[in-house]
């Protein structure tokens, strides 16, 4: 069947199997493969995206129900070359170490901060318990979206330039 | 300001800081620094092995047993080969043609890659299926018939050498029990001429039950066979890249240079891509045959039911002591369950891995261990989820059983530790087993934990809340781990030994690249080695790019488990840097036109002693050593070293954790209210990773203590075959981590550093589980097994504890 759907913000049509599920129509039909799959029993949520603004277990979806719908993945959380805050969290506050769950967490963590803009440590930790960490014991992913809260901007002017150990120089 | 304070508040600072956590200071070396992957990582830009696509990849999906135990009487294939999508359908007798259906384990023994006469424990590879898409290949499994013939299973380690116990490995000849090894440490008669005398003796059943590491991205590959070059490529969950390569030469008989394993961006591995899996081999197996690449992934069943799993023993532990509280003795014996196949993956001398250090943290009299270790109709495995070759379990009973004694005695936990503790001027400590402690400054450790959690007010609030009824527990425990293996001499894996290389090279303009034989899987290698060679050399962090996990990049290694890499690898990086440092001397004393003698280093440029109008930077140094113009005499261009380094000990991290729990006298659900870790990893390379990996293992331990185990019905059924079943923790489980820390260098590892990365996976479970016995303390209870779900606490409330098998 045909399916057509704007994933970040761009319309693409397939041609896909009933079947299909939203994770391996984002992953293998369209290459965006920061959307990650890790359980056959919706537990994990390494494959949260978003569809029409709630983020959604994209291995509990089919293809062919996000037809006509707004999906949002990792890769549209960057905008123009700017970090979501929530991807400047993470980055500073240590809230991933194999990186395998960051997507969906980031992607939870933006939904939530869109609705509560100044959420609790529980309120936090209740926003991304369907989803499950095994690297970083949550504490640093609390920090991260603690200070995307307290930075809706992004960094102040004077961190603006994010450098990591990584940046060229 | 005391020692004591100043940890103390260096730990609250560590704390603030970490929201702050970003490069500001950019320090040349150690310290806090953001991680290089992370960019990446962020924009969901990793590259894991499911991410691959190649041109006419094939995918490749595994049949496997539903039962624990049966013949295999017949295997249809024929409507799978009919399916449109199926390119190949291969079964255990398909290989067995080849001699490729059995390989070698990392124990030696071996392991059915598919199954020929018989499965041996459920989710055992049966046949596979390789087909243009997965859906297809999925499709076509159901359509084969394998018709079984059901034997009984050997369910319960305990009953696995009863006489009349079904043989489960018939493939070994002459084979008549299901016994697999016997193991033994320390001295037998001294142990018991000690337990003899001694005023208070302590016994208690402990087990510790078998949890899976459970990564987030599950085990897989992609395999690619280019017939015309005879180029195998293999992209793979793999630890061990290097090791991986040289067994896949030895099985397949490809010569090594041909074949190629790539570890990309790893989804944690704890372990558990540790071994080499018949998925694997197939995939392997499938490309040769078909002459395209195939990749396979596992799915979460799959992972959880077939690849390795963690611990599983049975131990009967026995503590002797004077009844002021001085422990003489300790003495255990263990009951190994191996599964269907001895899977183990540990120095081939240590069949019990580090089991040996069951001796903890305490200066005793003497120590005895007797193992008998046996086959089961589950699945293989044994040393994984982070447990440094089995001192999780090492730590658990030694932990466990000194509460007991507490109990016993009616002393409090930590005054028991303290009196017990080797203390520092008794470094290095040779152990009743045998095991040099390099290091160490126990007390303190746990001085600065008791200060950080408020020991004494807890213990206060404690007795108030008894007083109402109340259900309120405190935990202690106090680890000493042995890691960074291993010493070529005593430790290798299938004949590899188990050293580490390490090439750095500094390109002409001062930048550079370090080849390393570890493999990250999360731990962030890519900063944190950086840094370490930044220290070395002084060059900047940002200049330093670090390659791993590609065999035909990076030096040979045994790769990254058993918190080997900063104790083994980032002593090799340390030592390649200092190499190259010491040629980069000698080209500034030609530059300088001084005595190599007359240089002193300022990290990052060579000065003239007493001049320091006259240096050069190491950049200078770089473009110098490739430039134009003559070096010194003897010394070839190039700014680069390559070395091997072989430990000479292993290292010995320990800490003092300190858990809180609540339990609700309803329901009997436990809740951490807070956990108080201290470590002492020796030198500190990046303070921001190790409270990471800190904070990770501590998740571990709630895991282990409250919730994971991987359990079967008598029948073998795996029945925590899927995350419903198998409990991982989740924000909502885990409170708010506090860590501090001491810094005990190793003396003979080249920065002092001792590897963190399993720490408080091994240090955890027990703090844990000794607050929950601690709670429970009003119903006379003095031990209960892990995992303390709230129906396993309520059993041992109503007195009838259960075991958990
Ligand atoms: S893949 Fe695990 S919840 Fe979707
Ligand atoms: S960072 Fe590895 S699973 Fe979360």
């Amino acid at each position: 069947m045909q399916v057509t759907m704007t994933v970040n913000g761009e319309s693409v049509t397939r041609e896909v199997e009933g079947r299909m599920l939203l994770v391996h129509f984002l992953r293998d039909e369209l290459g965006l493969t920061g959307t990650h799959w890790g359980c056959d029993t919706s537990n994990c949520g390494t494959c949260v995206t978003w569809m029409d603004g709630e983020p959604v277990k994209s291995c509990t979806v089919l293809a062919a129900m996000a037809g006509g719908r707004e999906v949002r993945t990792v890769e549209g959380l960057e905008k123009d070359g700017v970090l979501d805050p929530v991807q400047e969290g993470f980055m500073r506050c240590h809230g991933l170490q194999c990186g395998f769950c960051t997507p969906g967490m980031m992607l939870t963590a933006r939904a939530l901060l869109d609705r509560n803009p100044h959420p609790t440590e529980q309120e936090i930790r209740e926003a991304i318990s369907g989803q499950i960490c095994r690297c970083t014991g949550y504490t640093t992913i609390v920090r991260s979206i603690l200070w995307a809260a307290e930075h809706p901007d992004g960094p102040t002017p004077a961190a603006a330039e994010p450098e990591t150990a990584g940046s060229a120089s | 300001m005391t020692a004591l304070d100043k940890s103390v508040q260096e730990a609250a600072v560590e704390h603030e800081d970490l929201e702050h956590a970003d490069n500001d200071k950019t320090p040349l070396g150690h310290g806090r620094m953001l991680r290089k992957e992370d960019p990446r990582f962020i924009r969901g830009m990793g590259r894991y092995v499911d991410d691959l696509q190649l041109n006419g990849m094939l995918h490749l999906a595994i049949l496997r047993s539903p039962v624990a135990h049966a013949n295999i009487v017949s295997i249809d294939v024929s409507a799978a080969q009919a399916h449109p999508k199926v390119k190949a359908v291969i079964t255990g007798a398909d290989l067995a043609a080849q001699g490729l259906a059995w390989m070698p384990t990392l124990s030696n023994d071996v392991q059915a890659v598919l199954a020929t006469d018989r499965v041996r424990f459920q989710g055992q590879e049966v046949a596979f299926v390789v087909a243009e898409d997965r859906y297809s290949a999925r499709d076509a499994l159901e359509l084969i018939d394998v018709e079984y013939d059901v034997l009984p299973p050997v369910v319960d380690v305990r009953k696995a050498l009863a006489p009349d116990a079904e043989v489960i490995r018939t493939d070994l000849e002459g084979k008549k029990d299901n016994h697999c090894f016997d193991w033994e440490t320390g001295d037998k008669d001294a142990t018991e001429a000690v337990f003899a005398k001694a005023d208070v003796v302590v016994k208690q059943d402990i087990v510790y039950p078998r949890v899976h590491p459970a990564p987030m991205e599950t085990c897989g590959c992609v395999a690619d066979y280019e017939r015309v070059s005879g180029q195998l490529t293999l992209w793979t969950t793999s630890q061990a890249p290097h090791a991986h390569r040289t067994v896949y030469a030895l099985v397949s008989g490809l010569p090594e240079h041909k074949i190629r394993v790539i570890a990309p961006d790893i989804g944690g591995g704890f372990g558990n891509k540790v071994p080499i899996y018949p998925g694997y081999v197939c995939a392997i197996v499938a490309s040769l045959v078909i002459g395209k690449p195939v990749k396979w992934m596992e799915d979460r069943t799959e992972n959880l039911v077939s690849t390795g799993f963690a611990r599983d023993y049975v131990m009967q532990g026995e503590i002797a002591a004077t009844k002021e509280g001085k422990i003489l003795a300790i003495r255990t014996h263990v009951l190994a369950d191996h599964g269907a196949f001895n899977g183990t993956a540990a120095p081939i001398k240590y069949p019990a891995g580090f089991f040996g250090v069951f001796t903890g943290s305490y200066d005793l009299e003497a120590a005895y261990c007797s193992m008998t270790a046996v086959y089961t109709n589950k699945a293989p495995g044994g040393v994984a989820y982070a447990c440094s070759f089995r001192i999780t379990e090492a730590v658990y009973l030694v932990e466990r059983i000194v509460d007991c004694l507490a109990y016993e005695l009616e002393m409090d936990p930590v005054e028991l530790r303290k009196k017990n503790f080797i203390q520092p001027d008794q470094f290095p400590y040779t152990t009743k087993t045998g095991w040099v402690y390099d290091s160490g400054d126990y007390e303190r450790a746990m001085d600065v934990a008791l200060e950080m959690a408020g020991y004494d007010d807890l213990r206060r609030e404690q007795e108030e809340k008894r007083a109402k009824g109340e259900l309120m527990g405190i935990g202690v425990a106090f680890f000493t781990e042995a890691v960074g293996a291993g010493p070529r001499k005593d430790m290798d894996i299938l004949g590899l030994g188990m050293a580490d290389g390490s090439e750095l090279r500094v390109h002409p303009t001062g930048k550079a690249v370090l080849r390393v034989s570890c493999m990250s899987q999360g731990q962030g290698h890519e900063t944190t080695f950086a840094q370490i060679v930044a220290e070395e050399i002084g060059i900047p962090v940002a200049d330093i790019q670090v390659v791993n996990g590609d065999t035909d990049q990076t030096p040979f290694g045994l790769g990254t488990y058993g918190s080997r890499s900063t104790p083994v690898s980032g002593a090799a990086a340390a030592l390649v840097a200092r190499k190259v440092r010491d040629k980069a001397q000698i080209i500034a004393s030609g530059m300088l036109e001084v005595s190599v003698a007359d240089l002193e280093w300022q990290k990052g440029s060579f000065q003239v002693k007493g001049d320091p109008g006259r240096s050069v930077t190491i950049q200078d140094i770089a473009m110098r050593a490739h430039g134009a113009g003559d070096l010194p005499e003897g010394i070839e261009g190039g700014l680069e070293a390559q070395i091997c380094y072989n430990p000479s000990n292993l290292t010995y991290p320990f800490g003092a954790y300190i858990c809180v729990v609540d339990i609700d006298p309803g329901t009997a659900e436990v809740k951490v209210r807070r956990f108080v870790a201290v470590d002492d990893c020796g030198t500190r390379i990046n303070p921001m990773i190790i409270e990471g990996q800190v904070h990770g293992g501590l998740t571990d331990g709630i895991g282990m203590a409250l919730m994971e185990m991987i359990s079967f019905d008598e029948d073998g059924n795996c029945i925590a075959g899927s995350l419903m079943d198998y409990l991982i923790p989740t924000a909502l489980e885990t409170p708010h981590w506090e860590t501090g820390h001491t810094v005990t260098p190793s003396p003979h590892h080249p920065i002092g550093a001792k590897g963190v990365g399993e720490s408080a996976t091994v240090g955890s479970p027990p703090a844990i589980v000794n607050a929950v016995v601690d709670a429970l303390k009003p119903y006379g209870i003095r031990h209960a097994d892990m995992p303390l779900t709230p129906s396993r606490v309520w059993d041992a409330m109503q007195g009838h504890p259960t075991p958990p098998i």
